[in-house]
């Protein structure tokens, strides 16, 4: 099987858009209400998720056939918990005051159902490298709703986009102000919500 | 009946294939509002009240009247109080600035309201509805009068779609829209919401008025309290309402004719704003003999926002419980919780909306548990 075949290219696109882990699963809500409030985080969180679907994907699709059926979700947690430590480690040492920023939810990671959703549903039964590119593709479009979130979060709770103050300070000066609802998780439900309100009514015809 | 004529002649333009065809849904609007429609329903068996939910909500409407006036006349009496220019002023210039400054919060709050209605109705093809008559002069009122415009624009935007229009329109929705609107603002712009420095009108219109100086403040009976301070205010004060605080919730009067004009039509349940008043005064008894709170128990119902919550917004036929029973729990429910929630959360001084809030959350959970209650005594009944 070529590496880019049109089957292949399938497993990467669909999660971006048509199989959405968070706009169409609707999973991986808990922490994407979590960190979205300023976008830097965000942006990281999701790479973070990417790196370790991605990678977990593909060592749980490498030794997928040596794994014995009854103890599968211990081995998994233990690729999952191995993977999220390095790559909390790592965060720690580059990037400090993101790491803070995530706290415990780059640790939670492990909990995340995207992860476990996509061990079990597909690098149990297929080969690494399509393993890998649905694990990538599944962490992109996880990502993807994290930054618009988080973009929008950002810019209209404070008026930013990852730390540069983009609304002027004249039109503070003519009355405006940041909303403070934004910074808040209850907005990030809501938004959460019209972002998948937007992309059913593009994408989902009433039949 | 040349209204009548007249709307008759000019209905084809609007009907299917005229040219106005894109405006249907806003003559039908008017329409309905000016005339009584005589469409029946064409399938099923269904029971029709003489006065149809249009007719209902100008009542409210109506019954809000006297609070809105006594507002303005206080958004008056305020600034020139605080100017101390109150002597000088005749009542009625006092009464005209109140209006000028209160009178744009209105037309921004239909505006952009029925505005976002009526686009609704037509890209749905759904007739009007008609709940946003009273929430549009509902948000006004329990606004402060120094909140800006365009904030207060965004709130009914805000409140409309989401806290109606998404759950089905009017009687579909969970949250009371003027709730909504408020606790938008609230936790949105706080700092133009509470504190001390929004309660009075700070600029003079067209001449009327007084420019206070920059950084006047003005603290409300409750503020005072979640502070520390005994207000100083006079209970004649709190009854009439000539005290700071938002628009139309000060006066106790005007609020209570409003009430009398709603019991006595029969459209808010006197089950629901006497239990509401009953959940009020039990807490304030406990906190009082508990010595948590430094006002009495009468103090408590008559400042802040509780009267006009009470009565107009705990009572909103949709939002709140259906059962008998039920209207009893969660108006004890609410009148509870607002008093909890002042006196024991220093940063909330008061508590009315984040109680009607959490009435309407729990209003269909009650109505189950009393049906539920009601099947199983009867199936007993049965069994014996």
């Amino acid at each position: 099987m070529a590496l880019f075949s049109k089957q292949n290219k399938e497993i990467f696109c669909n999660p971006l858009n048509l199989d959405n882990p968070i706009m169409v699963q609707v999973l991986g809500i808990c922490s994407s209400l979590a960190v979205t409030s300023l976008l830097k985080p965000a942006i990281v969180m999701g790479l973070a998720v990417t790196i370790i679907t991605a990678f977990s994907n593909v060592i749980i699709a490498a030794i997928r056939n040596t794994i014995p059926n009854r103890i599968r979700i211990i081995v998994q947690l233990v690729v999952v918990a191995a993977l999220v430590t390095i790559v909390s480690q790592i965060l720690k040492a580059v990037a400090y005051d993101v790491s803070v920023q995530l706290s415990v939810y780059v640790g939670l990671i492990i909990t995340n159902c995207i992860l476990m959703g996509r061990l079990e549903a597909f690098a149990m039964t297929n080969k690494p490298w399509p393993s890998f590119l649905d694990g990538v593709g599944n962490g992109l479009g996880y990502a993807l709703i994290l930054v618009i979130v988080g973009a929008l979060r950002e810019f209209v709770g404070r008026g930013s986009l990852l730390g540069f103050q983009l609304i002027p300070q004249s039109a503070y000066d003519a009355g405006y102000m940041n909303n403070g609802m934004m910074t808040m998780s209850a907005m990030a439900l809501i938004l959460l919500g019209c972002v998948i309100w937007v992309h059913r009514a593009y994408f989902y015809k009433e039949k | 009946m040349n209204l009548r004529n007249y709307l008759n002649k000019i209905k084809p333009n609007f009907q299917e294939g005229g040219k106005l065809h894109a405006f249907e849904s806003i003559f039908d609007g008017f329409e309905t509002f000016l005339y009584v429609p005589n469409r029946t329903s064409t399938s099923g068996v269904n029971i029709h009240d003489a006065i149809d939910s249009k007719r209902i909500m100008s009542m409210v409407v109506i019954a809000l009247l006297p609070a809105m006036l006594f507002g303005m006349y206080n958004v008056g009496y305020q600034n020139y109080l605080a100017a101390g220019t109150l002597a000088t002023a005749s009542l009625f210039e006092v009464f005209l600035f109140g209006f000028l400054a209160v009178l744009p919060k209105i037309l921004v709050s239909y505006i952009v309201g029925l505005g976002i209605e009526f686009a609704w109705a037509q890209w749905k093809h759904e007739e009007i509805q008609e709940g946003y008559l009273v929430s549009g002069i509902i948000i006004p009122l329990i606004i402060p009068v120094t909140t800006p415009l365009w904030m207060l624009a965004l709130a009914c935007a805000f409140a409309v779609i989401f806290c109606k229009e998404i759950f089905g329109g009017t009687g579909m929705n969970i949250f009371n829209v003027a709730v909504g609107a408020r606790m938008f603002l609230f936790f949105s712009y706080s700092s133009k919401m509470t504190g001390d420095a929004v309660w009075v009108a700070q600029e003079s219109i067209l001449g009327l008025g007084n420019n206070l100086p920059d950084g006047f403040t003005m603290a409300t009976p409750l503020s005072q309290i979640g502070q520390g301070i005994l207000p100083n205010t006079s209970i004649y004060n709190m009854v009439t309402g000539l005290i700071p605080g938002s628009i139309g919730e000060t006066s106790v009067i005007a609020i209570g004719i409003g009430a009398f004009i709603l019991l006595w039509t029969g459209i808010a349940s006197w089950k629901t704003m006497s239990s509401v008043f009953f959940g009020g005064v039990v807490m304030a008894l406990i906190f009082k003999t508990l010595g948590m709170t430094p006002i009495a128990w009468y103090e408590h119902l008559i400042l802040g926002g509780f009267c006009f919550g009470a009565v107009f917004m705990a009572t909103d036929p949709v939002t709140s419980a259906r059962t008998e029973t039920g209207k009893y729990i969660y108006g004890f429910m609410i009148g509870a919780m607002a008093i909890i929630v002042r006196v024991m959360n220093p940063g909330y001084p008061e508590g009315m909306m984040l109680a009607i809030f959490f009435g309407n959350m729990f209003a269909p959970l009650i109505d189950y548990c009393v049906v539920n209650q009601n099947v199983s005594r009867r199936v007993n009944r049965l069994k014996k």
